[in-house]
């Protein structure tokens, strides 16, 4: 029998529908995967079988869960269900916990409210859960503000908490969305071993088909708020019968199709970056002593040509961004120089800058907060203009701002609209849109389709390597997925705790990794290919 | 999780379809558009001349002939408190003009520069907002002399830090946003990122800000014209038709409870505009229902 089992359910928000006629059920020690683009309605089914929907929604159909008719059943009841029998894991580790409560609180808070534990009672079995998912009280007491703890090891700590009173079903919505790749396989892991300890179910949420793929042993895929297709993953992911899902499987392995990189004939270079570091101050241990220096960006050299493209991979806080923003003059290095077509840009005042800014963008990875809410999309595509030598006239500039949309592939008309009337994949032509209104030389990507579904970010993908070809722009591309990173550039730079640990082209280096570091990022990646052979192989 | 509820177009006639479906904002509105234009009709037209004293009607209680009574003087209180509208608005609303256009730009300097010119600009902040705004209104009067401009320039003084504060407050919110960082790798100074993108994303919270040191304004007003600091005699002040009240409660309550009232109503009416605002322009106060 199934523990979970979703009949014909139908949901509506005011008058928009956002479900039509689900089915889908879960049994015990079972893992279904939950499959979709933004917006196809993942989250409110896992909402809907949690009853935490927003007031306006209206729920028709049948959901049971153990013999419990959920949609049925009153407050009460849902709130014994809920963190007792259900559990919940959401994608931001970093907002999901409370950041005023130690994390022994967190975990034994939900312990004592079902179980009527004592305080002691509840911290011993707090304790064992901490441990159980990695964390140790000999090196995470149970004493630890969230703050103190990395992203990995918060998500752990949500882990804990959906897990202490051993659920019969867990729904993990992204769990690992916010993760880097090597964080992702161990949080992956971890979900496994769960579900295979104690028989729980998992509703497993997500966008990457691939990561689906590796964990569940059946798929449900859901586009508008429709089952697409469902079934056991091997046979629905290898036959790939519904067109769906062969687009979706497509896009995320895409490649854009790039003729030779795109050399302009300087035997200059266009970037050199040499020997440089960042130190963050320490934090303040007492009024006369400080903590020792973190740096950030420990003596890295490098060296970019016009027209190439180069990937900076490596887990989240190796130093990336920093290392970024230095070559973008945002922020200014302690020790090294940078220079950008032979001058040094490094310690040069704003004015002086203008120049280099000219021939240097940037395209930032969150294409809901990289434009400002309040101005339209002619001003902000405009924005970088102010560097030219002649201020173009408003005519002037409303004309380069049509050409720049066209471009990107959006319509002149668009200049007129206001960011939020885009989805998040315009957003992120806009974005591209904006960084090449002045014909940079050098485009800096900080993780630029990282937040996008796989079908756009093949299409974004796809529209930067139109524009390197057709305007010579270099990239310096940053990013944790290296199916990015192969997709699109020639070069790729593996960085690790603020060093580069390794270098060369992208195929030698992704094939045959030579560093630790690298070795961990490419056994950790999640492949589509890789994962299908896999099913097919354990089924024989 | 992946829900993203997308903020809805907002376009002038949903704000204002949405704005008089929030009782708070329609009380607010309709009482300061009531006390406004009562402060205007001042001008034109009062039931009686404030000026002329009628001690033959001396405190004569609320008829069809004075509906607020008249006071001891025999003057007509409603007359007196439509003329002393014009007075508070006008205070209040130069206090926050000043507050505004001094503390608006020291914030967003402040929050823009950062560091110790951030520190020391918000320290000489904390110190003028230690002393309470009447004890620095009295002593600014008590120096320059009572009247309604002084009492303009001590209730402008004590909005300044009040509003370099939300000013900062909000600058900083935004300064961290992924579009200020796009802006600077565009070569903006600093200066035109605070005025191209940080004050536009902080005007509603200085919008609702203002609203409320305006009723503060108000009260302020009326305190340091009861304490004859304010508008001079023969101008009738809020404040002042408390004072004058205050002997004669048990005799004429009327001259103290109306009055009274107008402050109380006034006060009560900006609060109410500004709650009513900031729940209609700030989609994270919107509370789902």
């Amino acid at each position: 029998m199934s523990l979970l089992e979703i009949e014909n359910l139908s949901l509506t928000i005011g008058d928009t529908p956002i479900l039509k006629e689900i089915e889908l059920s879960v049994a015990p020690g079972e893992i279904m995967g939950l499959v979709g683009e933004s917006g196809s309605g993942k989250s409110m089914t896992a909402l809907t079988v949690m009853r935490l929907l927003p007031h306006a929604a209206r729920a028709t159909g049948r959901v049971t869960f153990d013999g419990i008719d959920i949609l049925a059943a009153t407050e009460d009841q849902m709130c014994a269900l809920r963190g007792d029998d259900i559990g919940m894991v959401f994608q931001e580790p970093m907002t999901a916990l409370n950041p005023v409560k130690t994390i022994g609180e967190q975990v034994a808070e939900g312990i004592r409210w079902h179980t009527r534990a004592s305080r002691a009672d509840a911290e011993e079995r707090a304790r064992k859960m901490l441990d159980r998912v990695g964390l140790p009280s000999a090196k995470f007491p149970l004493s630890r503000y969230p703050h103190e703890l990395s992203g990995g090891q918060r998500q752990r700590v949500v882990i804990a908490i959906a897990c202490a009173l051993k659920p019969k079903l867990l729904i993990a919505d992204e769990p690992t969305t916010a993760l880097d790749v090597v964080l992702q396989a161990q949080i992956l892991d971890l979900l496994r071993d769960l579900v295979a300890e104690s028989r729980m179910g998992l509703l497993l949420i997500s966008h990457d088909l691939a990561v689906v793929t590796e964990m569940a042993d059946r798929i449900t895929i859901l586009r508008h708020g429709e089952v697409m297709e469902a079934g056991d993953t091997a046979s629905t992911l290898s036959g790939q019968l519904h067109p769906y899902t062969r687009q979706l499987a497509q896009a995320s392995m895409h490649v854009p199709a790039r003729a030779k990189p795109h050399l302009v004939g300087t035997d200059q270079p266009l970037l050199q970056v040499e020997g440089i570091t960042r130190d963050y101050p320490g934090r303040r241990t007492s009024l006369f002593r400080r903590a020792p220096a973190i740096r950030a960006v420990d003596d890295v050299s490098l060296s970019m040509a016009p027209g190439q493209s180069v990937a900076l991979v490596g887990r989240s806080g190796c130093g990336k961004s920093t290392l970024a923003r230095m070559i973008l003059a945002l922020d200014r290095p302690s020790s090294g120089a940078i220079r950008f077509r032979g001058e040094a840009i490094t310690g040069k005042s704003e004015a002086e800058l203008k120049p280099a800014r000219r021939d240097m963008q940037v395209v930032f990875q969150d294409p809901y907060g990289s434009f400002d809410p309040r101005q339209k999309v002619e001003k902000l595509v405009a924005e970088p203009l102010h560097v030219l030598e002649k201020k173009p006239t408003r005519a002037e500039s409303r004309e380069m701002v049509a050409h720049a949309l066209h471009e990107v592939g959006l319509d002149q008309r668009d200049m007129d609209k206001y960011p939020h009337e885009f989805s998040g994949g315009q957003r992120q032509r806009l974005s591209i849109a904006r960084a090449i209104i002045t014909r940079p030389k050098l485009v800096v990507a900080d993780e630029p389709v990282s937040a996008l579904d796989v079908s756009i970010r093949a299409q974004i993908l796809d529209l930067f390597a139109g524009l390197n070809q057709k305007l010579g722009i270099a990239y310096l591309f940053i990013t944790h997925d290296l199916t990015v990173a192969r997709a699109i550039t020639d070069e790729v730079l593996v960085m690790h705790e603020g060093k580069i640990v390794e270098r060369g082209k992208t195929n030698d280096v992704l094939d045959h990794p030579q560093s630790e570091a690298a070795r961990a990022l490419v056994a950790a990646a999640p492949d589509l290919h890789r994962a299908i052979a896999k099913r097919m192989q354990e089924q024989g | 999780m992946t829900l993203r509820i997308d903020i809805p177009e907002e376009t002038f006639r949903s704000i204002l379809a949405k704005a008089f479906g929030n009782t708070a904002f329609v009380t607010g509105f309709a009482i300061t558009v009531l006390i406004v234009a009562m402060a205007v009709i001042s001008y034109v037209w009062t039931p009686y001349d404030v000026t002329k004293l009628v001690i033959a009607d001396k405190t004569q209680g609320p008829s069809l002939a004075h509906w607020f009574g008249t006071d001891h003087f025999g003057r007509d209180i409603l007359s007196m408190i439509m003329v002393g509208a014009r007075n508070s608005i006008a205070v209040a609303l130069v206090a926050v003009g000043i507050g505004m256009g001094v503390g608006v730009p020291l914030g967003t300097f402040a929050a823009a520069r950062g560091g110790l010119v951030d520190e020391a600009l918000m320290r000489v902040n904390d110190l003028v907002f230690a002393f309470p705004a009447l004890l620095s209104a009295i002593m600014i009067t008590a120096i320059f002399g009572p009247g309604a401009v002084n009492a303009i320039i001590a209730i402008g003084i004590f909005n300044i830090p009040v509003f370099a504060r939300v000013a900062r407050a909000g600058a900083l919110a935004v300064w961290p946003r992924e579009f200020i960082l796009a802006a600077r790798a565009a070569g903006k100074s600093r200066t035109q990122i605070s005025i191209e993108h940080v004050l536009p994303n902080i005007a509603t919270l200085l919008l609702v800000q203002g609203t409320i040191q305006f009723a503060l304004g108000i009260l302020a007003e009326a305190g340091l014209s009861y304490l004859g600091l304010g508008a001079q005699p023969p101008m009738p002040s809020w404040g002042r038709m408390l004072f004058d009240a205050q002997t004669r409660m048990v005799v004429a309550p009327w001259m103290a409870i109306f009055p009274g009232m107008a402050i109380v109503v006034t006060v009560l009416g900006l609060n109410l505009l500004g709650d009513g605002i900031a729940d209609i322009l700030d989609p994270k106060s919107r509370r789902q229902r």
